[in-house]
């Protein structure tokens, strides 16, 4: 018991926002595994005597201009944005930890190089340089995935740099030096841990923003092909038929508050957690 | 005796805008087998350049025009990197001055410390054993439990004391010590330098002690080399040089205050005037625009001039002792 209250999980659930946190994303987690088995509809079934019908016992969200079941299109919808979120996070987020660990310990030159990479990158906006790959690539998930993974792993490479360089000249790892430790069991031993903390927290804080941007694209009609459930496309229901059935785009929100609220609280918790000088002593 | 630790005519330059600047001029540098050797020197005089340049771990711009480094017999500025690794924590190892920073903050201490026996064979509850002996044999309270620990749970004094378990778990024959004192009060400053004196005895291994409290490199230490600017001035047996010193910058240090030698500060005595620009060094003597005995001569390189036995000072008017 007591060994475990030091685990960051057994920290974790002694901090009441990051069990609230922890409780939203398990929710829309177990939903998304679970969708085929919840769903009280076929989310594809169009049911045109139920129309734009108003949420009720049997529609618990209402169903959409094409009589499908609103719920359970959401439900669907949310393995697409949490699987989405997840490959797209993982991805960039591997490739911004490396290249800023390198451009953080290796020469000069190199980091002046990988600078200037993630700068330009950075410096487009995300949704003109997701219309421009649209353009140029098939519409799917696959685009959805790379657009996110172009866009963002910039910003992870920028943060895990940054902490790098201020470990680089850091006595522990001149001590590490001197007591005849390699370049690899620096960089993994002593780097890697306190790189991994800022780079979790960044982590957390983004998969809400990728899954907006999943939606934002699908709104935009260049994310999932026509037809398949998302949230966003949800949205973009909603918001053609806004004066006459406001409840589609509200519970297409929904989801999306959800999502955003239990990442971010979780990846502010873990901000607490995870460095143990801001950890409360024992 | 022997010798644990030689440095010989050592210089060391840095490339910067301003051209090369000389951090380090022909110093020498004798560390015998189980001896203790004390360096002093303010702020800026070459201390970190010369621990950096004995473990090779100089920064980029730095060149050695010229010196030798033997540890053990041994050439390191001619070891393979492969070499100097093995040499690095086996043969030397180093104590930092803030124990703040020279230990990993996100690691525990018992990690740490099992971190840095992976040369050696043996299990992990070996090398955690071995570990909690050390921790327990450099004082530290409830040694077992304090594996768990953080750095940032331990006191200032605490985490020194941590920062030498590491280094003596190393066993290795040169021990440097930068400055380990500075960041503490007085009180823990004592305990430190007992505990680095009982070590030395137990592991038998040399230290060569960076420090600029002159207090504290005489009580700790046999030798001590007095540096300025990048120049070894003077060098002797501790009592020698301090109580009858012969270089006007050592003069300088130990009259501004006679306190000194007793009292725990933080700094050296300051002396009127400032460090010259390491890029244009004066020529002849480097102590030239500060020292108020300079005359002519003193443009022209000063000799090592022989005190007494081993102690001599690098300067023109040092008087040969009379005791
Ligand atoms: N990497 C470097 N590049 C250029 N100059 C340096 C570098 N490191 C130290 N110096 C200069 O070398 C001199 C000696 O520095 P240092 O060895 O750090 O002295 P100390 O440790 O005694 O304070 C100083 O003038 C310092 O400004
Ligand atoms: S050589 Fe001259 S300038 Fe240098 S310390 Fe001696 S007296 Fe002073
Ligand atoms: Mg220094």
């Amino acid at each position: 018991m007591s060994a475990f209250r030091h685990t960051l999980m057994g920290r974790l659930l002694a901090d009441p926002l990051a069990v609230f946190a922890m409780a939203i994303i398990a929710l829309l987690v177990v939903s998304a595994l679970l969708a085929d088995v919840i769903a009280p509809h076929d989310p594809s079934a169009m049911n045109l005597a139920d129309r734009f019908a108003s949420p009720s016992a049997t529609y618990w969200m209402g169903t959409d201009n094409l009589g499908r079941d609103t719920f359970s299109r959401l439900l669907q919808g949310g393995r697409i944005a949490l699987y989405v979120a997840l490959t797209a996070v993982s991805i960039a987020g591997l490739i911004g930890l490396i290249l800023g660990m390198l451009a953080g310990f290796g020469p000069r030159w190199l980091d002046n190089a990988l600078l200037f990479f993630f700068d330009t990158l950075r410096a487009y906006p995300t949704i003109i340089l997701a219309l421009a790959l649209a353009a140029l690539m098939p519409r799917g998930l696959g685009t959805v995935i790379i657009v996110v993974v172009i866009t963002s792993f910039a910003e992870y490479g920028r943060v895990v740099r940054t902490q790098t360089l201020s470990l680089k000249n850091a006595e522990f790892i001149l001590a590490e030096r001197a007591m005849g430790a390699s370049f690899a069991r620096i960089v993994f031993h002593h780097i890697l841990p306190n790189v991994l903390g800022p780079f979790f927290i960044l982590a957390a804080m983004n998969l809400p923003v990728v899954i907006t941007i999943e939606a934002g694209m699908s709104f935009l009609g260049i994310g999932v092909p026509p037809g398949t459930p998302s949230w966003g496309a949800t949205l973009k229901d909603g918001f053609d038929y806004i004066r006459t059935t406001p409840w589609i785009l509200l519970s297409g929100g929904l989801p999306l508050i959800l999502a955003t609220l239990g990442f971010t609280f979780l990846g502010e918790a873990l901000r607490d957690q995870l460095d143990p000088r801001l950890r409360k002593t024992r | 005796m022997s010798e644990a630790l030689k440095v010989e005519d050592l210089s060391v330059h840095y490339d910067t805008r301003e051209g090369a600047l000389q951090a380090l001029r022909d110093v020498s540098i004798t560390v015998p087998e189980g001896g203790i050797v004390g360096v002093v020197g303010e702020s800026g005089c070459g201390k970190s350049t010369l621990i950096n340049a004995l473990l090779q771990l100089l920064p980029e711009n730095a060149t050695i025009p010229a010196g030798r480094i033997t540890l053990q017999g041994e050439d390191v500025t001619r070891a393979g990197t492969r070499r100097l690794r093995q040499m690095r924590g086996q043969e030397i190892s180093v104590v930092f001055q803030d124990p703040m920073t020279s230990l990993n903050p996100v690691l525990s201490i018992g990690r740490q410390m099992r971190d840095i026996q992976y040369r050696q064979q043996g299990s992990r509850a070996a090398k955690d054993s071995r570990s909690a002996a050390m921790l327990g044999r450099v004082g530290i309270p409830d040694p077992v439990g304090k594996l768990a620990a953080y750095p940032h749970e331990l006191s200032g004094g605490m985490r020194q004391r941590v920062a030498i378990a590491m280094a003596a778990l190393m066993r290795p024959r040169v021990l440097i010590a930068d400055e380990p004192t500075t960041a503490l009060d007085a009180t823990l400053e004592v305990q430190i330098i007992e505990l680095l004196k009982e070590l030395q005895q137990e592991i038998g291994c040399a230290i060569l002690f960076i420090s600029h409290h002159l207090g504290v490199i005489a009580e700790l230490c046999d030798r001590v080399v007095v540096m300025y600017a990048g120049v070894a001035v003077e060098e002797g047996p501790v009592a020698d040089v301090f109580l009858r010193p012969g270089h006007p910058y050592t003069i300088k240090l130990i009259e501004c205050d006679p306190g000194k030698l007793k009292e725990k500060v933080t700094d050296l005595p300051s002396i009127p005037g400032s460090l010259p620009d390491l890029t244009d060094p004066p020529a002849g003597c480097i102590f030239r625009p500060r020292c108020d005995r300079a005359t002519e001569i003193c443009a022209t390189p000063p000799p090592r001039k022989g005190l007494n036995g081993a102690h001599w000072a690098a300067c023109h008017h040092a008087k040969v002792d009379k005791a």
